[in-house]
């Protein structure tokens, strides 16, 4: 774009607003979920909203973390954390791909002047047991967005699908202000003095100390403990709900016990689980014979968690909703315990 | 008669998969409208782009004639007793809905039925075409598919709208919740969607006019765009890349091409980096001055009609800047390790998850790789062992690399290009690094029937042992392709073996090559794991089948040439090629012709004798036989037979099956004269050894039964 920098929009007014064609669009504005992971899929608002019959939308920025991608800073394209617009639409549109057109149009992006393409990109994330089917969306050249009908999340085939939009944030930036360098985006700019902050100066020093963090001073034999006791908490939880499920019969009180059970806590336990290992990988620590073991572990875990979920949120519902359904169309709003996810 | 079209209005079809849906299509309506009796007068015809699969039937009948034909039913005898018919005749009567006294009488050999002659109405083309396309559309083939409405309603991608007419009738066609209807779509952003169809006829132009060309119209306007925009640089010219048009082809329904540049500078990089960079990552086509050196440009080819202002390429431009920069960070980065350095990563990179990894592949290969140029070279052909071992030493270690890690299909190339420039050894020859290098390079090829084998033989030698270890490693894990299911391209790497064997003469046999790749694995973790006990049956018969591919595909004999030479050997790939090339000369002479048909008489002769049990003489008792004529193929059989294997060592096969032909008057004297299968016991046992002598002497170059000789068939 030949604009001059102070017409194009800022980093943060990008994401202002993607977030604001969305929240138009009815869709739940989250806030980027605290717990490291590598992918705003992996966000519970992803990876546990998608499971189940209920319909949602949802938008939020997700910090997403890989540690081996790692550059010290010093390479202009590449980010040790880089910042993900993640958008599910539960169930996808008819018209999704012409809403995620407009989604372009609303960040000043005049598609009569571009190139859009659709290119094949399938999508599949081996450590969640998730996998969907979707393309890369092409700008004039520029990969900027994920576009992926899920299939699959854990193991479990998705019913309703759920499509997932995953804006990259800083090379849709880069593109909208026509610059070469990550670090040389205007995150910010002074409407009264005009100054300008950078993404360097926002983020810079985070990808030096995260790069030497990751690839030279984390502790190996930390990072292992840390791995296998959150691991051991996390298996400790999931047979802790497989014993409430299985032996109490309903009429106990069951319900109640069983929808306190804390599996959003479980979850977040295999969330660090899987950055840890993120972490060793990074340091060169995994070996060959170890690495797909490690892997299948944490997969495992977040097996596990999507069936307890799915039987904690949705198998008590099963047998009300026909009531719910006869009492109120459209209950399905409002059926389920909604726990709060983020 | 009325016009037939369907169109299937589909979110973006990989580009891939949309030639063979797009034939498979045409077929399935082809046979459709075939088996209904709707076969349409004139043809049938298809526009595809990435969002529409659309066939078009000229002269389909607005309804099926009318059939009438004869329904047969029971025997008269029990349709009618004393004249009078049965209630077995009513019960037809009433299923075919005919009068009981319209009901004729037929006589077949089995005696005399009953019959009825039936007219069934012809139904109309739109009910059937409605009834049956929605199965015809939901079988097409598709390499992954995916539901977005129910579990089990699958599709390559949503379907979002259906044209379905016979003129200008809408065919109550209905899939997906989806109900056809007259409007079609035009280009996502150069129209303004919707298109009327007011009858098939004017579909072509209707979607011309909303921006979308057919295929064929798309690769001619991609072509002369880039033929015009490369001519505005003097003395340049595109690279061909039918693989990369025929992609964006199908990426496209409406294209341009832009012409951009990139900073010279960037050539300094290799040639092999910056188109890989373009081709498969951008889907540039690359330009190159008339010496063929890359120039910086590329092409780009649009969905979008044109780039007034420049934004397009320079968006384009800024990617290719951002790609070739990654590459140069990587290429820097990775010469602060020397590949040498790199072999004990190796050990952290997973070959196969119950193989182990790379280290330990590069020691087996290494040792197999050596021992294999040690048989070479015994052989007279010029190798340099030294060479070969170093290099597969090094051959795997650009997979630590972060240029290989980006780019994968550079595998084997970067490690070719490193090994060229970075230090190797202390005071190692200019010129043996380079022969290092290039095995390096070449050492994944050939990657198809299409592309090179290694171009010197050290890299021959080192691609064979590395395809070699990894078939004998899954074969003997028991991981055998079958069907569609080859996930390691084993087919291919076998494919690879056997092409470069041919097309560098290696002395080498399939199954010695295996039975050292797999001894190779002794007393490996690996080994542990192994559960295939038929490991070498396996072996043998998968490379008979790549080699069968091989001398039919990509040498182009005929089948019953590869059936014949196989029979005998399917062993030693050179061999095998000599002998078809041989046969293949020979096949089509007289003398030939008939000894094959003569080979054919003796050998079912032969299965005949067994199958009844009849004996056979251990040898020709010559003194026993009578006539003339099998006394004279006896005495030919032995100098005969001399001839041949004294042309056999220098593979004059050619030159032995002419001397074979040669036997033709006394095979068809003998066949005139004698009967073999005479009563006297052991007359007929010695005459049963004579053909049996002919025929195993003279089968060692091919088995002559196997050709197909004009108006018979093989006896396979």
């Amino acid at each position: 774009m030949n604009s001059s920098k102070s017409n194009s929009l800022t980093f943060q007014q990008l994401i202002l607003k993607l977030q604001a064609f969305y929240a138009e669009r009815g869709a739940v504005i989250q806030q980027p979920y605290d717990v490291e992971v590598g992918a705003g899929t992996m966000a519970p608002e992803t990876f546990l909203r998608v499971l189940g019959p209920n319909p949602y939308k949802v938008a939020y920025v997700q910090p997403s973390r890989r540690p081996a991608d790692g550059r010290y800073g010093e390479n202009p394209n590449r980010l040790f954390k880089h910042l993900q617009l993640q958008v599910i639409l539960k169930p996808p549109p008819e018209n999704v791909q012409e809403l995620y057109l407009e989604s372009l149009g609303a960040i000043g992006i005049d598609l009569r002047q571009h190139d859009v393409k659709f290119e094949e990109d399938n999508w599949e994330a081996p450590t969640l047991g998730a996998w969907g089917i979707g393309w890369q969306v092409m700008l004039d050249g520029l990969e900027v967005t994920q576009f992926t009908y899920f299939q699959q999340c854990g193991g479990v085939d998705l019913d309703p699908i759920s499509v997932e939009l995953t804006y990259g944030l800083e090379r849709l930036c880069a593109f909208l202000q026509d610059m070469d360098s990550i670090y040389d985006i205007v995150w910010a700019r002074d409407p009264e003095t005009g100054r300008e902050v950078k993404y360097a100066e926002v983020r810079l020093a985070d990808e030096q100390q995260f790069s030497v963090y990751n690839f030279e001073a984390a502790d190996v034999k930390s990072a292992w403990k840390h791995f296998e006791l959150c691991e051991a908490e996390c298996k400790s939880l999931i047979d802790g709900y497989a014993v409430l499920a299985r032996d109490k019969s309903e009429g106990d009180g069951i319900a109640p016990e069983k929808s306190r059970f804390p599996l959003l806590g479980a979850y977040d336990l295999c969330l660090k689980c899987s950055h840890y290992f993120n972490i060793l990988d990074a340091r060169g620590a995994i070996s060959v014979t170890e690495r797909v073991g490690v892997i299948a572990r944490v997969r495992a875990l977040a097996v596990s968690i999507a069936k307890a979920w799915m039987d904690q949120q949705y198998s008590t519902e099963k047998k009300t909703q026909d009531h719910d359904q006869a009492a109120a169309p459209g209950a399905k709003e409002k059926k389920g315990k909604l726990t709060p996810v983020g | 008669m009325p016009d037939f079209l369907l169109e299937i209005g589909c979110e973006e079809i990989p580009a891939r998969m949309i030639d063979a849906a797009a034939r498979e299509l045409r077929e399935h309506l082809q046979t459709l409208l075939q088996r209904e009796r709707l076969g349409p007068a004139g043809a049938i015809m298809n526009l595809d782009t990435p969002r529409r699969l659309a066939v078009l039937a000229s002269g389909v009948p607005a309804s099926q004639l009318d059939l009438t034909e004869q329904v047969s039913g029971p025997s008269a005898q029990i349709a009618y007793k004393d004249g009078q018919p049965t209630p077995a005749a009513h019960a037809f009567a009433k299923k075919v809905g005919v009068d009981v006294a319209k009901l004729e009488k037929v006589s077949t050999p089995k005696g005399e039925y009953l019959a009825a002659t039936v007219t069934r109405k012809g139904r109309a083309a739109a009910e059937i075409l409605a009834e049956t396309l929605p199965k015809e559309i939901s079988t097409l083939y598709w390499p992954k598919n995916m539901y977005w409405r129910k579990r089990g309603e699958v599709f390559v991608r949503p379907v979002r709208w259906l044209v379905a007419m016979l003129d200008e009738q809408v065919v109550p066609l209905e899939l997906f919740g989806i109900a056809a209807q007259k409007t079609s779509r035009g280009h996502r952003i150069m129209s303004s969607g919707a298109v009327a169809i007011s009858k098939p006829g004017v579909y072509v132009e209707a979607l011309r006019g909303a921006k979308v060309l057919g295929a064929a119209e798309r690769e001619q306007v991609i072509r002369k765009a880039l033929d015009a925009a490369t001519r505005t640089i003097p003395g340049a010219r595109w690279r061909e890349d039918k693989p990369l048009v025929a992609t964006v082809v199908n990426l496209t329904e409406f294209p341009s091409v832009i012409l951009g540049s990139f900073d010279p500078e960037f050539l300094d990089l290799p040639e092999e980096v910056l188109v890989t960079v373009m081709r498969d990552h951008q889907k540039y086509f690359a330009i190159e001055d008339a010496n063929g050196k890359l120039l910086p440009h590329f092409l780009a080819v649009l969905n979008t009609a044109a780039d007034s202002d420049g934004l397009i390429r320079h968006g384009n431009e800024r990617v290719l800047r951002a790609r070739f920069n990654d590459a140069r960070f990587f290429w820097q980065t990775d010469q602060k390790q020397t590949l040498r350095q790199r072999v004990d990563w190796l050990r952290n990179v997973t070959f196969q998850k119950d193989l182990g990894s790379y280290y330990e592949k590069t020691l087996r290969v290494q040792h197999m790789a050596s021992w294999l140029s040690e048989r070479v070279k015994q052989s007279g052909i010029a190798v340099r062992p030294g060479i070969v071992h170093k290099a597969a030493l090094l051959a795997k270690t650009d997979l630590t690399t972060e240029l290989v890690k980006e780019f994968t299909e550079l595998q084997g190339i970067v490690g070719g290009l490193y090994a060229r420039v970075q230090p190797l050894d202390e005071g190692i020859k200019p010129d043996v690094q380079l022969e290092i290098s290039k095995a390096i390079y070449d050492h994944y090829k050939p990657e198809s029937m299409e592309d090179a084998a290694p171009a010197k033989v050290e890299g021959a030698v080192l691609s064979i042992a590395d395809k070699a270890d990894s078939i004998a490693g899954m074969f003997a894990l028991g991981l055998i392709p079958s069907g569609s299911k080859d996930p390691f391209a084993l087919r291919r790497q076998a494919n690879g073996i056997v092409k470069t064997i041919s097309e560098h003469n290696l002395p080498l046999r399939l199954s010695e090559i295996m039975s050292d790749a797999r001894l190779r694995y002794r007393g490996s973790e690996a080994e542990k794991k192994f559960s295939n006990a038929a490991y070498a049956e396996s072996v043998r018969s998968f490379f008979r089948e790549r080699l069968e591919f091989y001398l039919k595909e990509a040498r182009g004999y005929a089948y019953d040439v590869v059936n014949a030479v196989l029979a005998v050997d399917s062993d030693d790939v050179v061999d095998a090629v000599a002998r078809a090339e041989a046969v293949s000369k020979v096949r089509g002479s007289a003398d030939f012709e008939s000894i094959s048909s003569a080979f054919k008489r003796m050998k079912n002769i032969l299965r005949q004798a067994c199958e009844k049990t009849k004996v056979i003489a251990m040898r020709v008792d010559l003194a026993s036989l009578q006539e003339d004529s099998e006394k004279e193929l006896a005495g030919l059989i032995p100098q005969t037979a001399a001839t041949v294997e004294k042309l056999r060592p220098a593979r004059d096969y050619e030159g032995a099956l002419l001397e074979i032909a040669k036997l033709r008057p006394a095979i068809d004297k003998f066949f005139d004269e004698v009967m073999v299968m005479v009563d006297d016991n052991n007359l007929r046992a010695n005459r049963l050894a004579l053909l049996q002598t002919v025929v195993k002497e003279f089968s060692t170059i091919a088995d002559f039964s196997e050709i197909v000789t004009e108006g018979k068939e093989s006896t396979k």
